[in-house]
């Protein structure tokens, strides 16, 4: 039973110069956000940027993004058959599309 | 011309953030050295550490008497006769002093009237692997050392940055070259010495259970950089990882807790139970090892006994729903947000990528054979053989990652001054800072290549499937190229695929030549054109570098011999 999503996802790298993209997503029932993300890379656009490590246990919490405005865990939330809006934090600094600053200051590189 | 690198020093680089890593930082630092822990992801969160679910194997003795030497044999046991055994003895012997120390950073594992608990695992003779309730020994673990890692003085940490290349000056390590995620930009890391604890390499499979940066490129970083390999044919097949139905929140490995607390039982698509038909009769017990679980189960799948998403059944109907609570509590929860009430239904699993047993040649020292690299935890080969014992991972992580903090301190220390800058650096810089315009859909080729592993390269092999394999890698590499796409910013996803996928590429060359080698089955090899245990090959196969060529060898004694 294959329903589809609508992505709606905001893309660029500043945050005064963004731009948003719209895929339709195939999905299982019980599939995840980051699921549909994962599908849109390989199947139509390799270069949206989404920061994940455990994919799918929700143990490295590296996926925090906002969808419809409130921040939600992609590898969590999951993919309904409806639009839905994903932007990335609105309160980290921004890196590329969906991509945020989260590491704690201590944990970044500096030079020496 | 590369860009201007950002540059850092110090005198122990530890390459990856999980227990081995965290545990050699935290060792380095109380010896007096400075330390930088790099991570391709986020200090503490990237990597198998945080997705382990339960079991650790220690000979403390806690509930039953045991001793080192019992864990020891076991080990070796598992192993299929080609431990390297002075690894395994450190493992085991190390073991309950390092559980220690975790215990006292505050990790609290689980107890039972005021003593740890020991649960019985597959291939124990008696209980012995502790846990962090409920499913929460990983999360636990890296916690813990986060913590440790914090509280000590001495040690800088950098996520975000993926190493691209050891630096060589003649045949020393002097550090590493990588690309600053975050900024696009390339970095400079000169250190007197350098530690590999990348974990290992289930990303290269389709059906994994490890975190998205698994890709082996530690393995990969070694042997560019002259340093040998070995047992790289050896990949455990986890037998029961979660299928189906789709199960978000949870990690596929979550079934092994269960089993060890409810037994549960395995059935093939007519509802009847099947490992009695491949020498281990369960009887509701969970005893099958994982070597054996994952050729059963491939079997039962191939006989068209499979469930429809291509495993096999685990049922946990027969336990009444009170003893489901008393074990995993809030856990019960979070399978009912998936739709799954073990009461009423069984739940798909197949075999799924785990852990590696092979890794970087090392001796107890964690020294690989190149001067200033060590390695710790997965990434090392050699300690279990054919086939790891389970809840010998993270034992390995603390252990081998303790070890091999304290010897590469001991060797920055020797040095009296930062090395002369490497012979490879431009080279390096020249990689990371390129770029080129084609059209590379680097995502698909990961797919790509996951899909011939898992197909030909997995828990079952023949000849031709891994011919096969080996020609679709051939093909992925020349389609690779030889320079990055990307516009070179911040998260420049392409740009991180294909450096991924470089690493990627040989490593997975490295597992499907190695097992093609390796005409028999033992353990995690499992060759069904030649399914005898062959007494011809109790050697371990090293794989070494020579003129961009990965070129195999066998060790020139067996392993017992070798070890003793």
């Amino acid at each position: 039973m294959t329903e589809r999503a609508t992505l709606k996802i905001w893309r660029g790298l500043d945050v005064k110069a963004g731009r948003w993209e719209v895929h339709d997503v195939p999905f299982e029932p019980g599939q995840s956000v980051l699921d549909g993300l994962r599908w849109i890379r390989v199947n139509r656009d390799p270069t949206l940027a989404i920061r994940f490590s455990c994919i799918n246990a929700n143990a490295c919490k590296e996926c925090m993004i906002e969808l419809d405005g409130k921040t939600v865990y992609a590898c969590t939330a999951r993919l309904e058959p409806r639009e839905m809006t994903l932007t990335p934090l609105s309160n980290k600094n921004l890196v590329r599309d969906l991509v945020t600053e989260i590491a704690p200051p201590a944990e970044r590189f500096t030079q020496s | 011309m590369p860009l201007e690198p950002m540059r850092a020093e110090t005198d122990v680089l530890v390459i990856g953030s999980g227990a081995a890593g965290m545990y050699a930082a935290i060792e380095a630092a109380r010896a007096g050295c400075s330390v930088l822990l790099a991570d391709r992801s986020l200090i503490g969160r990237g990597g198998a550490t945080v997705m382990a679910q339960m079991t650790v194997a220690v000979a403390l003795g806690s509930q039953t008497p045991d001793h080192w030497s019992h864990h020891y044999q076991d080990t070796l046991t598992a192993g299929r006769g080609l431990c390297n055994e002075p690894l395994a003895r450190l493992l085991c012997e190390d073991g309950p002093d390092c559980i220690r120390e975790m215990e006292e950073w505050g990790i609290g594992w689980a107890r039972k009237d005021g003593r740890i608990v020991q649960a019985m695992a597959p291939g124990h003779d008696r209980p012995r692997c502790v846990y962090v309730d409920f499913l929460n020994t990983g999360p636990a673990v890296s916690k813990t050392l986060r913590t440790a890692v914090n509280k000590t003085s001495g040690i800088r940490k950098a996520g975000d940055l993926c190493v691209v290349d050891l630096l060589r000056k003649n045949n020393e390590i002097v550090g590493a070259a990588a690309l600053h995620l975050g900024s696009g930009a390339p970095v400079v890391l000169s250190a007197k010495a350098t530690i590999i604890a990348t974990g290992g390499l289930t990303r290269l499979y389709r059906r994994n259970s490890a975190s998205a940066n698994m890709g082996g490129d530690g393995y990969a970083l070694a042997l560019r950089a002259g340093a040998s390999l070995v047992d790289m044919e050896f990949v455990q097949f986890f037998p029961i990882g979660h299928l189906a139905p789709r199960l978000i929140g949870m990690d596929p490995i979550m079934w092994d807790p269960f089993r060890y607390k409810l037994g549960g039982r395995l059935l093939n698509n007519r509802m009847e139970e099947f490992t009695q038909n491949y020498g281990v009769a369960e009887d509701g017990k969970y005893i099958i090892t994982r070597d054996v679980g994952s050729y059963a189960i491939q079997k039962e799948v191939e006989a068209g006994r499979g469930s429809p998403h291509g495993g096999v059944y685990l049922s946990f109907q027969h336990v009444p729903e009170a003893d489901l609570r008393a074990a995993f509590g809030p856990v019960i929860d979070r399978l009912a947000a998936n739709g799954i009430d073990l009461t009423k239904m069984p739940i798909e699993v197949a075999p799924i990528a785990h852990y590696h047993m092979g890794g970087i040649a090392a001796d107890v020292e964690m020294q690989s054979d190149s001067p200033g690299l060590f390695a710790a935890g997965e990434a090392v080969g050699g300690a279990n053989g054919a086939n790891r014992l389970s809840g010998n991972a993270i034992t390995e992580a603390l252990v081998f990652g303790r070890r091999a903090g304290r010897s590469a301190a001991a060797y920055a220390k020797r040095m009296n001054a930062m090395p002369d800058k490497a012979d490879n650096t431009r080279a390096a810089l020249e990689l990371i800072s390129a770029s080129s315009n084609r059209d590379l859909n680097t995502a698909d080729m990961v797919q790509t290549l996951q899909a011939a592993m898992q197909d030909d390269v997995g828990a079952l092999r023949n000849e031709a499937g891994l011919r096969r394999a080996l020609d679709q890698i051939d093909r992925l590499t020349q389609e690779f190229g030889e320079l990055p796409p990307g516009d070179g910013k911040g998260f420049d996803m392409r740009r991180i695929d294909w450096f991924d996928l470089r690493n990627m590429l040989l490593v997975a060359r490295v597992v499907a030549q190695a097992a093609l080698a390796r005409t028999e089955t033992r353990g995690a090899q499992q060759r069904e054109d030649y399914p005898q245990l062959s007494p011809d090959w109790e050697f371990n196969q090293f794989a070494g570098m020579h003129d961009g060529r990965v070129v195999l060898s066998k060790a020139s004694t067996p392993a017992r011999a070798a070890a003793s």
